[in-house]
């Protein structure tokens, strides 16, 4: 079985700060994680090369050439193999664009069973690029998977929703995006980390190797623009607590919002 | 001259923080309470390769270098100096002895299952009479047939009671004093060992501290490290990497302790403003933080030295003897800047400085670091 996990490096928000004159994120000394969610879906795919035989797990990833690191680390994890997607052109693709160039690299790679890919990216926010790249290698897509079976050539997920999930079967290939409670990621091992950074299991590939035209990818050929990066300001509303029995506080509560003219 | 980590040594370190925060961090106070010794935590380092770190894949290891395993030291220790002395103890005292001078049956039988982390090591030099003084040894081992008995009693054994294995010093030959010293290795089944009382210590709490009493030990011929009336030279040249490994504990107590002191006086307000915006803390603060650096850099060479093959005896003397006052130093003050709540163990500062005050005195005490240090500058 062949599985590829898409991952992307992101500035860890947990410890970008704010410039409170201009609003815009500080990016200097933020240290770059893989995204959270990309993690679970790795896991998933190093706990299915655990318990079954013939598994291997292939890491991909777009982005700037210091986004080997976060390969480094999926093989320092247990990943066979890794590809990064790296060109100058890439710069500035949107989710359209991203999710262009790793179904051209993962058409690169070929012959894959499985596609992992986190729910969404903690910098963007807009768990666009699973889904669009299951609709641009015309397979099935099963997102928020929270528990995962694999049955011969068959896949049983549960997919989360709000209040409960479904329980969904699909054939192979296809792709499935990884919420944080499908399992406990593993730290990379230290002997990996030295695999890792041997270098030999990376293999870099541009819009060239992928035969992409340079016109259909990057900021170019992105149509989500961001007009403004900001930081909302919050409006202190004031706070009134209601006391009394339950009765009188609806009561309260009535005169209120009679008093307010909401209702 | 470059002072940037290269690539290994900027994720072991991330890594490594990461699983001391996750990992480690929430039982340290637990296990100094209760004086648990935190086996959990090593069958989770063992997972990641963290037992063996600077030992090659063959034998087991993780096939990193010193510096990394030095970082790993130094990140366990921030938020538990217990868990860094388990680790280097582990490391430094017993997988690399066996490395440099082990056969190559020996590495075969012992180095791999203890990289692997799947033994636990310990080092036993230490005895009622000769603590400094490591030549008066008492313990006396006598060759009979194809064994070594061994008879003699050794104190302040470090993972003592915990380990599988132990490197244990012994008198082969008393009319050579100290070139008449060897070092054996004895499995903890072997009969005549036994555990004796375990130390109820102020520190490292969680770390176990035993006396072994040999009675009549029987140890095959096969499990002498090295040369008979090489022990000593053995027992030096190991504490020089062992005290790398303290002082990176020391450094490393003394950066949590710091850390966990910048977030309080940020946090806590008297006079109606941050503590940190009192510019006598400040400066309390400020030669801290370069203390801090200074034994920094002092650990980190002595860990290049030793993995570019360079001299690091008296290096390591030096990263031992700053770090580790710098560690009580740090400690005691943060302890004063949290004021009140620097004495009671709800801040982690109170233990830290307990912890603190045994990196000036194991693996050498700082008076034996300043007779290495002076042996060498006077040559």
């Amino acid at each position: 079985m062949k599985i590829i996990v898409c991952i992307k490096q992101v500035p860890d928000t947990a410890k970008v700060k704010i410039d409170k004159v201009t609003g815009t994120l500080m990016r200097e000394q933020v240290p770059s994680i893989i995204n959270p969610d990309d993690k679970h879906a790795l896991e998933e795919a190093l706990r299915i090369k655990d318990r079954h035989k013939d598994v291997k797990v292939i890491a991909i990833s777009m982005g700037p050439p210091q986004a080997e690191v976060a390969l480094i680390e999926a093989i320092a994890k247990g990943a066979d193999e890794a590809y990064l997607l790296t060109d100058k052109v890439f710069a500035g693709s949107d989710t359209y664009a991203t999710a262009k160039v790793l179904a051209a690299g993962i058409k690169y790679i070929g012959d894959y069973d499985l596609i992992f890919c986190g729910r969404q990216a903690i910098d963007g926010d807009t768990a666009h690029v699973g889904p669009q790249l299951a609709e641009r290698l015309g397979i099935p897509q099963i997102t928020y998977v929270k528990e995962l079976e694999i049955d011969g050539k068959q896949v049983i997920a549960k997919r989360a929703l709000e209040d409960g999930y479904f329980v969904i079967k699909a054939n192979m290939p296809v792709l499935l995006t990884a919420i944080k409670e499908l399992n406990r990621p593993r730290y990379p091992s230290i002997k990996g980390i030295y695999e890792g950074c041997k270098g030999d299991r990376i293999h870099i590939l541009t819009a060239k190797d992928l035969n992409l035209d340079e016109n259909t990818v990057g900021l170019k050929a992105s149509p989500t623009h961001v007009s403004r990066t900001f930081a909302p300001t919050i409006d202190k509303r004031e706070l009134e607590f209601l006391e009394g029995t339950p009765r009188e506080q609806v009561r309260h509560l009535i005169v209120r919002l009679k008093e307010e003219k909401i209702i | 001259m470059d002072f940037n980590f290269n690539r290994e040594h900027e994720i072991v370190q991330k890594v490594m923080r990461e699983f001391a925060e996750k990992e480690i961090k929430p039982i340290a106070a637990e296990i100094d309470r209760t004086g648990r010794f935190p086996r959990e935590s090593l069958d989770k380092m063992a997972r990641y390769h963290m037992m063996g770190i600077p030992i090659p894949t063959e034998y087991g290891g993780a096939g990193g270098d010193d510096l990394a395993y030095i970082i790993a030291v130094e990140e366990l220790s921030k938020v538990c100096a217990t868990t860094g002395i388990i680790l280097s103890t582990h490391t430094s005292l017993v997988c690399w002895p066996i490395l440099e001078y082990g056969t190559e049956e020996q590495k075969k039988k012992y180095l791999i299952p203890l990289a692997k982390g799947e033994k636990l090591g310990a080092f036993a030099l230490t005895e009622p009479n000769a603590g400094t003084d490591a030549a008066a040894q008492q313990t006396r081992a006598v060759l009979k047939g194809n064994n070594y008995i061994l008879n003699g009693t050794k104190v302040f054994v470090t993972n003592g009671g915990e380990a599988d294995l132990y490197i244990i010093f012994a008198v082969t030959d008393r009319e050579k004093r100290h070139r008449g010293i060897s070092a054996f290795l004895v499995e903890k089944d072997t009969p005549g060992f036994s555990i004796g009382k375990i130390e109820d210590k102020m520190g490292i709490r969680g770390s176990s501290t035993a006396e072994l009493i040999l009675r009549d030990c029987v140890v095959p011929k096969e499990n002498l490290l090295g040369e008979e009336g090489q022990g000593f030279k053995i027992a030096m040249a190991t504490l020089d990497g062992g005290r790398i490994g303290v002082a990176a504990q020391a450094l490393g107590i003394a950066e949590g302790a710091l850390e966990e002191t910048i977030k309080y006086v940020k946090d806590r307000k008297q006079f109606g403003r941050p503590l940190a915006k009192f510019q006598g803390l400040q400066w309390i603060i400020a030669d801290m933080h370069v203390e801090i650096e200074a034994a920094k850099l002092l650990v980190y060479k002595a860990a290049y030295n030793k993995m570019k093959g360079l001299p690091y005896n008296k290096e390591a003397a030096m990263a031992k003897l700053f770090a580790s006052k710098t560690a009580m130093k740090v400690t005691t003050q943060c302890v004063q800047l949290h004021g009140g709540y620097g004495y009671i163990k709800d801040y982690p500062v109170e233990r830290m400085m307990r912890d603190a005050k045994i990196t000036e005195i194991y693996e050498g005490t700082n008076q034996v670091q300043q007779m290495v240090i002076a042996s060498n500058i006077l040559k």
